[in-house]
């Protein structure tokens, strides 16, 4: 079903006017998410980036309730969430959103979200994945990317690939995975409205490539471009996983063929924590991708849909 | 119609609960708590509790977590645990308190590692005597079963909607059946109405948000100022020296219809009216020293107890009023303020300080990590403060005294401690 942008609603549920950097990938990120769940969504938000977009002192650009919590506890506070609404007789109605950020979901939040995702908790994960906690000042994280420069991996670089955490939230049984992009708004709308017609299958899981000019290092005018290089090139794919089926969204569908996907270095070379990288690593970054595509068509291959 | 069981603290611990009408529960099992987590889950699955949710989390810090968000949507929680678990929270007490949540937690006290000791002292009790919870301890099945529903009355009470901790003794209490008075629900539906939270995020015609960034100055705007984090934590302190009141008037109440009382609610007294010696201790070590009073009268000397019931808030005023007419009070602590001396010791030093008549006060620690606390030790304690009254060195020492440590069978000689 290909959404017509005239069925989007107006009604934004984030506002103008937040403390976040200009050009966050997390900002859009969240407000089309938020656009797309509408106004019965329960947020709960453990510290990150995203907390500060709640702003300060009670005054928020936020229309929807959001419950900020700690750092590691977002999927135990939606799982909280979730059996409250369920008590209430109101889990039908309302949706509960756990927004988190890399770290909160790939590190220290991890625990909480495994064993939600077991339980069969009803809420929906969402990961922005900036790559980094950036909200104390850039440092790395399980899902920080080889060879990237970060405060704590200052002078060479992280020697360390990222987790693959869509395997591993797979490997949870979730009835519904995504992965999308800032850069496809329309993307994220459709998969979190999706997410939300699965209210009551438990743990959905999204997780959402969030640009950030002054943790990558590039201009705030580029933030867009970036998104959409990652997604071109093959290196974020834009993908479903529902009840267990792997579905290529369509943006990527055509990177399935490599000579359709630009090239790794566009991407990397447009941003200053990947400055210092050689040919070598570069090779990395494209076994990399390789491997990820060839996966894919394999998994493709055996469900046949090839 | 009420009913008579016996059962264990847990047990009392888990009726409680349901007698409450707790609408969310969420627990990790620890020794000595565990048998709390499975009772409610029988509950839940038996259908006895059908209006209940269980969450059945993987960790005390995702228990905690998901009893803060669903008190936030409105509804009465519960959890428990014990020592290594209850520290695995500590970050989630404080934001339970902070965000004036009234959950009732209870606490099966337990030495904290290391070494491992799955066995009772009160130090993990007393480590979160800052996190913003009220806290009582008991000394009786009974008493957890109705000192539970109390504790909700008094978190949920608009004046005060604080969360609160009902510290058992872990196996004296937790694994010890004792006949308990379960009672009828309507009951106490009338003593403990549903909750009317001042929260309730599922109310989406007063959309807010909770525990935003929050400044240390006011924020100022011409919709209304809000405030910054130290008059949150003000108006914290306000509500637990208000709930003082609150907690001895729930505690009449509830004499009144279950026909129960213990002490004023804040403190339990025996034999204190003319007591020149009083014993100030909690749970386990009170109940041990009732029969020490009475050994040590019958001796000839003029002992009393003051088991406290509730620790946190502090009663001060009740305390100098208690201690008014003692001339000695020797404090037994089941813990220790390392560094320092007895927890409960130096607390109500600082409490009499500024009190009319100043008794001396004698700390001893005790009965750490479950080491069995005999009468003759407590005896041996009192008499000890008693002899030592007239000696000014004494109450100016700054080491603490350890009774029932067992060092010379170790190997050491006396001199060496
Ligand atoms: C228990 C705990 N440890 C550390 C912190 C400090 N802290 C706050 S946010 C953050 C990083 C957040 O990173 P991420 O989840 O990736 O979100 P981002 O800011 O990048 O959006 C850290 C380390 C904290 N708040 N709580
Ligand atoms: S640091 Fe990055 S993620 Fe955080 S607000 Fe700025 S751009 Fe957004
Ligand atoms: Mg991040």
């Amino acid at each position: 079903m290909v959404l017509k942008v005239s069925e989007i609603p107006e009604e934004e549920m984030m506002l103008s006017g937040t403390r976040l950097c200009s050009g966050c990938g997390l900002q859009l990120a969240y407000r089309w998410a938020l656009k797309a769940l509408g106004p019965k969504t329960i947020v709960t938000n453990p510290a990150s980036c995203s907390t500060v977009c709640g702003g300060v002192g009670g005054y928020t650009p936020l229309k929807v309730p959001v419950f900020y919590c700690c750092f590691e506890t977002v999927a135990a506070n939606a799982a909280g969430a979730a059996a409250a609404l369920k008590a209430k007789g109101q889990d039908k109605d309302i949706v509960v959103l756990a927004w988190a950020g890399d770290g909160g979901t790939y590190d220290i939040g991890f625990q909480g979200l495994s064993g939600a995702s077991e339980r069969g908790d009803n809420f929906i994960f969402a990961c922005v994945n900036n790559q980094a906690y950036m909200n104390t000042g850039i440092q790395r994280s399980g899902a920080t990317p080889y060879g990237a420069k970060t405060t704590t991996t200052p002078i060479l670089g992280k020697q360390q690939m990222n987790k693959n955490m869509l395997k591993i939230m797979e490997a949870h049984g979730l009835s519904y995975i995504a992965q999308t992009s800032t850069s496809h708004p329309r993307d994220i709308y459709e998969k979190f409205q999706k997410a939300r017609e699965f209210n009551g299958k438990g743990v959905r899981y999204i997780e959402i490539l969030g640009t950030c000019p002054p943790g990558w290092g590039f201009p705030t005018d580029k933030s867009i471009e970036l998104a959409r290089l990652a997604v071109q090139t093959g290196y974020w794919p834009l993908l479903e996983r529902i009840e267990g089926k792997l579905v290529i969204s369509s943006p990527s569908k055509r990177y399935m063929d490599k000579t359709k996907r630009k090239d790794i270095r566009e991407f990397l070379k447009g941003q200053s924590r990947f400055r210092h990288l050689k040919e070598a690593d570069f090779k990395i970054w494209e076994d990399y991708i390789d491997g990820m595509w060839e996966g894919i068509r394999l998994e493709l291959e055996k469900q046949g849909d090839l | 119609m009420p009913e008579r069981k016996v059962i264990t603290g847990n047990h009392a611990a888990a009726y409680a609960c349901k007698s409450a009408g707790v609408e969310v529960v969420a627990a990790y099992p620890i020794t000595p708590q565990s048998p709390v987590v499975e009772k409610i889950s029988e509950f839940v699955e038996s259908g006895e509790l059908p209006n209940t949710q269980f969450v059945c989390v993987e960790s005390e810090q995702s228990a905690i977590s998901a009893v803060i968000a669903a008190s936030q949507m409105g509804c009465r929680v519960f959890t428990a645990s014990s020592a290594n678990g209850l520290a695995y929270m500590y970050e989630l007490l404080c934001w339970a308190a902070g965000s004036r949540l009234p959950i009732v937690m209870c606490i099966a006290t337990r030495a904290l590692g290391a070494p491992w000791s799955v066995w009772t002292d009160h130090q993990d009790a007393f480590s979160v005597r800052d996190v913003g919870f009220m806290q009582q301890f008991v000394e009786s099945n009974q008493e957890t079963y109705d000192t539970v529903l109390m504790s909700y009355r008094v978190a949920e009470d608009p004046r005060v909607y604080l969360p609160a901790f009902v510290s058992y003794d872990g196996y004296i209490l937790s694994h010890t059946t004792m006949s308990v008075q379960i009672e009828d629900d309507d009951k106490v539906r009338e003593f403990l109405p549903p909750l009317k939270h001042h929260l309730n995020l599922t109310d989406f015609d007063n959309v807010h948000s909770v525990n935003p960034v929050t400044p240390p100055g006011l924020t100022i705007r011409p919709e209304g100022n809000t405030p910054g984090y130290y008059e949150f934590r003000y108006s914290m302190q306000k509500a637990h020296e208000y709930s003082i009141e609150i907690v001895e008037e729930v505690a009449k109440e509830f004499g009144e219809k279950f026909g129960r009382y213990y002490g004023n609610g804040i403190y339990k007294s025996y034999q204190a009216d003319d007591a020149e010696v009083l014993i100030f201790a909690v749970a386990s070590v009170a109940s041990e020293s009732r029969g020490v009073v009475d050994t040590l009268r019958n001796e000839g000397l003029k002992v009393g107890l003051i088991s406290l019931k509730l620790y946190r808030p502090f009663p001060i005023e009740h305390l100098r009023k208690a201690f008014s007419k003692a001339k000695l009070v020797v404090v037994f602590d089941r813990d220790v303020g390392y560094g320092v001396e007895g927890i409960l010791c130096a607390e109500l030093k600082t409490a009499l300080y500024a009190a009319e008549n100043r008794p001396k006060i004698r700390g001893f620690v005790v009965g750490l990590g479950g080491r069995d606390i005999t009468a003759d030790q407590l005896i041996g304690g009192v008499k000890l403060a008693v002899q030592e009254q007239e000696i000014p060195e004494v109450e100016k020492n700054t080491h603490v005294e350890f009774i029932g440590v067992h060092l010379e069978e170790l190997g050491f000689k006396k001199e060496e401690f």
